[in-house]
């Protein structure tokens, strides 16, 4: 897989311990879901951000996307917690 | 219809903007004006600040697609939102959405529409400072659940 743009917000960026990131997942990693566990592989920081997969969102190219879309062709992952704006 | 979306640090100013909606029109029948402002208690705790984190990019687009969808439902003459970020203080304003329409029902449905969509949907998220420190604000499942009503597309009869 080509490089691929993480953005982090929130507690989970405070947790993994930057805003964002060029990554190039292994072909295996097919969807949102499996690049999230991917990603809790790669340290501790990221095992913290990641460990309670189903609180965290996910948005491809800035749309939301559910955990089982498929990454491919995204250029632009972010991963964050649910929103509280307004 | 005119529309208007932003996200900025600075303050607005709420009847300014709803002024900027009607001015020179006679179609408007009705215009709701929902301002958001920042509490001085969270959970019961005194705060001394919030600050708003946003995803630049996605929220004015995320902000777009509920503005097209409230269009879609409701005859809407004018639609603005505006939506700050950064750090504030209590009593400060945080968001605000005007609607006008013909009739005041479906400037009142939309508004309520947008805002429980801007709260669930919208890439924010809150963090505020008190005395125990900073902490992220967690997700109301009673705004998942204010969102979720709209998900039945309702018929034009609002209109009336």
């Amino acid at each position: 897989m080509s490089q691929l743009k993480l953005i982090y917000f929130s507690w989970v960026r405070e947790r993994v311990g930057k805003a964002e990131e060029e990554v190039a997942p292994p072909k295996d990693v097919v969807t949102v879901s499996e690049l999230m566990s991917w990603l809790a592989r790669r340290g501790e920081e990221y095992a913290h951000a990641f460990e309670n997969p189903k609180v965290i969102r996910a948005a491809i190219d800035r749309s939301h996307v559910r955990p089982d879309t498929a990454i491919a062709g995204a250029r632009e992952i972010a991963f964050f917690p649910p929103m509280t704006g307004g | 219809m005119a529309s208007t979306i932003r996200l900025q640090r600075e303050d607005f100013d709420a009847a300014a903007e709803a002024a900027k909606l009607t001015r020179g029109r006679s179609d408007i029948g009705a215009v709701v004006t929902f301002t958001g402002i920042c509490r001085g208690s969270e959970s019961g705790d005194p705060i001394a600040a919030l600050t708003l984190e946003h995803y630049p990019g996605m929220a004015e687009a995320e902000i777009s697609r509920h503005v097209e969808d409230a269009q879609a439902r409701w005859p809407l003459l004018g639609v603005t939102v505006i939506h700050r970020y950064g750090r504030m203080m209590p009593g400060e304003n945080i968001v605000l959405v005007v609607t006008a329409s013909s009739h005041r029902q479906a400037a009142f449905a939309a508004a309520e529409f947008l805002m429980d969509y801007l709260k669930t949907r919208a890439p924010f998220w809150k963090q505020v400072e008190s005395v125990s420190g900073k902490t992220w604000v967690e997700a109301q499942q009673a705004d998942d659940a204010a969102a979720k009503r709209w998900n039945k597309p309702p018929g034009r009869e609002a209109a009336e």
